[in-house]
């Protein structure tokens, strides 16, 4: 059940409705080409070897093993990397193949071809890599303490100047803990790498960003970027895991070194240690509020594990020091966010990015801190609720609509579900639990959150789109060419939506994101629709004005429906007729308002573009004996600005909901000693349709008049808050105070 | 080895198979069949869900061999084209309800649906998320899944 208001639209399937898919009905009939279904003439396969050890020296590879395999074609070591032998989103830092030593678990130190699956996997066991095995340093304290720092971002501000003392009428502190988190999209790593006769690469390949997948690979290709040329296969998803590479270099090695096309995809296993996973946290809270429960001071320090490599840590602990008093009014904040470099996976994006962590544990505080004032968790949120025109820990003005107040109220407000009808399906557990129910106990829990939208602090960020509008078949027909990725969201759909509308032509066709075009940016930080849509939208107009141009008249005309129009209503020209002089393309380079760095001393600068904000109530059952939890219903509210296609939004926070209700009750990567203990889909448990329970959305539309049609980016707000919704549900029918996510059954049944 | 069986109506046969391989690789990597998709390869996803002799099985979990002399459906063969009135129900429904994102679980989920309302022309809500529970999503939450369900059982 969904809520919107809807806004009369002039165009079918144009900006505001609910258009279909272009790619839907490949995707259900099964046509639809994904990374892993590719396939060419004489392809090969490659696999590869990994580090079984979180750390260690590489004292030799012997490859004569592997090499004797018949069916075997290539065998490739770091020695073998033409260009640069290491890669990196933000710091260039992580070897294509291990280089004297390996700092992860599952890192990559060499590769085979074969003309087989098998004979590669059995090959590259084959290989015998002689290790000197060191101890890992895998406690992120004692990383931060030898000096193995990523970046520490302060956010210092008082309310007066020369500093305050942290003192209030109530103070509640509290440290937390968030376990690591795997995106687990659904499509493997995977993709193919060509060989052209030019002496580059073609590499059709699943990602979030092709262009600095490209620059990446031709740096270690060797290459110019010219002759390193990437096309979008099909995604099954990314949440972040598709930012930095899996397998871009290592196929590319491989087709270059055999001449032969190679494909690469890696089982569920691999996939665990083929991308980087959210940042593990430990976050230590003290807010102070006077007796109204009226925020005076936070204080927090955030400390987040990044693993073995950079990735894109710096920003994470930027989004988590300055978002990490959430949406409220706080006149002084002293925060600080650490990333540690440790023997761990390395960590990235995921959905949510840094926000996710912090949220969990300010809005812990803010029920503790209505349970210290003695008045309901939503009320002491919208007594602190920021709005329009607040100022953020950065110093930054909120200038959009922050409808913080509303969206407590909207979820707040929704009718409770029912109390359960003893169907034992309904029971925490299921059917195969071992109680009849006797210590089943409601609970209901409330959370909002906040998020940046777009890239920060300066980062030049920008998309670029070409429009070109023709006549095909008689009939006006309208090309968008990007290089942004569709990675299920829906972002071709989006395009063409925008298309029609600002063209008035129904015939619009995406063509396939690939690296002729220039840089869409990255599908993430909720960007894409802001930033590829803006571009869109901006080439559309290019090319609406010289199409109008073309009629010869000063007075304001529009496009409808394949037609010229005057204000007046009456038909000055036909488009088919107007383009008799020529097709009509335009290329945008689009950029959303400037950001600026952050101070480094006191976190201070207006480093974000826009806000995002949603809020969850979640109603849970518990097993109180037994440990279980059932959640019963989550009811969600957003701000989304304005829904471009209001079933992609629904669908956008009903999945994003899914995934924070994973990490609050049964999704952590289990390491121990750098060691991961359960990379497979049998022990890392995401929800599936038995966990998921019916999920109430309310879609608000207060526009941002900074942003394309007034959107807000809506991917990652229902992350972020439906972990800590769900978890004071929890607590609230146990009275426990549980500390940290995944809360797992001992937590509960074995609680002191 | 050559294995021989009937997919979608028509009888196929893959030489030089080697025993180790699953059906599902046979399918998407030797009939050219990739409908059903390679989310986990263990059994845990449902992604690569078939009909084997009218039973929906993981496809994944059947060794090649097992599937010689059989009769095989994939997601393939559920519509009669390739245009939009030629889908199955449970696809028109995927499509009209937006269960559909990234789509890499969809292929499964619509032959456990199609399969689903073959026993069960009208399940409940609990009856839906008992037998799809084999089935994970990572996109949608299932809420739009559930709702396809209910309308193709109606359409």
């Amino acid at each position: 059940m969904s809520t919107l208001t809807r806004e009369p639209t002039t165009v079918a399937d144009g900006v505001g409705t609910s258009a279909p898919r272009p790619d839907g009905i490949l995707k259900v009939s099964g046509e639809f080409a994904y990374s892993s279904d590719l396939w060419a003439d004489e392809m090969l396969w490659g696999a590869t070897v990994r580090s079984p050890h979180p750390s260690a020296e590489v004292r030799a590879i012997d490859i004569t093993g592997a090499l004797a395999v018949p069916g075997v074609y290539a065998v490739l070591t770091a020695d073998d990397v033409p260009g640069a032998k290491r890669y990196g989103l933000e710091v260039v830092d992580q070897p294509v193949l291990a280089v004297d030593e390996v700092r992860y678990e599952g890192e990559p130190v060499a590769l085979v071809a074969a003309d087989h699956p098998e004979t590669a996997r059995r090959a590259a066991a084959r290989i015998k890599v002689e290790y000197a095995v060191r101890a890992p340093v895998t406690d992120p304290e004692e990383a931060l303490s030898r000096g193995d720092l990523v970046r520490h971002v302060p956010v210092h501000r008082f309310a007066s100047a020369g500093g305050d003392a942290l003192t209030a009428d109530v103070v509640v502190t509290g440290t937390y803990e968030v376990g690591m988190q795997d995106q687990a999209f659904l499509g493997p790593e995977s993709g193919l790498a060509v060989p052209a006769e030019d002496g580059g690469v073609d590499l059709f390949v699943a990602t979030q960003w092709l262009h600095v997948d490209q620059k990446q690979v031709a740096a270690c290709l060797g290459l110019p970027p010219e002759l390193v040329r990437l096309r979008l296969a099909g995604v099954g998803g990314a949440f972040g895991a598709r930012e930095d590479l899996s397998m871009q270099v290592h196929a590319s090695l491989l087709a270059l070194h055999t001449g032969k096309p190679v494909k690469m995809v890696y089982g569920r296993e691999e996939s665990f240690f083929g991308h980087v996973h959210r940042h593990p946290a430990r976050l230590e809270y003290e807010h102070g509020a006077d007796r109204s429960g009226k925020l005076v001071y936070v204080k927090a320090r955030i400390v987040l594990d990044g693993g073995a490599y950079t990735s894109s840590t710096p920003a994470v602990v930027a989004n988590a020091a300055t978002l990490g008093v959430g949406p409220y009014d706080v006149p002084t904040v002293v925060v600080d966010a650490y990333g540690v470099y440790t023997n761990n996976p390395p960590c990235g994006a995921m959905r949510g990015f840094g926000a996710v962590q912090a949220c969990f544990a300010y809005e812990s505080q803010m029920d503790k801190l209505a349970a210290a004032i003695g008045v309901d968790p939503v009320e002491v949120r919208r007594r602190n609720a920021m709005t329009t025109g607040s100022v953020m820990p950065t110093g930054q003005i909120v200038s959009g609509p922050a409808p913080v107040d509303e969206l407590l109220a909207l979820v707040r407000d929704r009718p409770l579900p029912p109390a359960a009808t003893g169907d034992p399906r309904e029971r925490p557990g299921g059917v195969a639990n071992t109680t009849r129910g006797e210590a089943v106990v409601r609970g209901v829990g409330y959370a909002i959150g906040i998020k940046n939208v777009c890239f920060s602090e300066g980062f030049d960020d920008f998309s670029t789109a070409r429009v070109r509008l023709s006549v095909l078949g008689g009939e006006p027909a309208v090309l968008v060419h990007t290089a942004a990725a569709e990675v299920g969201q829906g972002l071709v759909t989006v395009q063409a939506q925008i298309a029609r509308t600002e063209l008035g032509v129904s015939r619009v066709t995406v063509a396939t994101a690939d690296t002729s075009v220039g840089s869409a940016g990255s599908s993430s930080a909720s960007r894409q629709t802001y930033m590829t849509g803006g571009a869109v939208r901006a080439a559309c107009q290019a090319v609406r004005a010289t199409v109008l141009a073309r009629v010869g008249r000063t007075d304001a005309l529009s496009l409808v429906d394949g037609k010229v129009v005057a204000s007046d209503g009456s038909v000055v020209a036909s488009l088919v007729d107007l383009l008799g002089e020529g097709d009509v393309e335009e290329i945008v380079e689009w950029r959303h308002k400037p950001t600026r760095p952050l101070d480094p001393e006191t976190g201070q600068g207006d480093a974000h573009v826009q806000y995002a904000f949603a809020a969850h109530r979640a109603v849970v059952d518990v097993d109180t004996e037994l440990g279980l939890v059932r959640v019963v219903e989550i009811a969600t509210a957003q701000d989304v600005g304005k829904a471009v296609n209001p079933q992609a939004v629904v669908g956008q926070i009903q999945g994003g909901t899914a995934q924070g209700l994973g990490l609050a009750v049964m999704e952590e990567i289990q390491v121990v000693d750098g060691v991961i203990r359960n990379p497979s889909f049998t022990d890392y448990l995401i929800p599936t349709i038995l966990d998921m329970p019916p999920m109430e959305v309310d879609v608000l539309e207060r526009g941002d008049p900074d942003a394309p049609y007034g959107l807000r980016g809506v991917g990652e707000p229902p992350t972020i808050s439906s972990t800590p919704a769900v978890v004071a549900a929890i607590r609230a029918a146990t009275g426990l105070a549980l500390t940290r996510v995944p809360v797992r059954p001992d937590h509960i049944a074995l609680a002191p | 080895m050559r294995v021989t069986c009937v997919v979608n109506g028509e009888t196929r046969q893959a030489d030089d198979v080697w025993p180790g391989e699953s059906l599902l690789y046979v399918l998407r990597e030797r009939l050219g069949l990739p409908g059903a998709k390679n989310a986990c390869e263990q059994g845990e996803c449902g992604s690569c869900t078939v009909y084997l002799d009218g039973l929906p099985v993981c496809s994944c979990l059947v060794a090649a061999g097992q599937a010689d002399g059989r009769t095989i459906t994939t997601v393939e063969g559920l519509a009669t084209g390739s245009g939009e009135e030629q889908l199955d129900r449970v696809q028109r429904a995927f499509l009209a309800t937006g269960a559909v994102q990234c789509g890499f679980c969809t292929p499964g989920l619509i032959v456990a649906v199609h399969d689903l309302l073959a026993r069960d022309p009208a399940p409940t809500d609990p009856d839906i998320r008992e037998a799809l529970a084999g089935n994970l999503c990572r996109c949608t939450g299932y809420e739009k899944i559930m709702e396809a369900v209910r309308l193709a059982a109606t359409s």
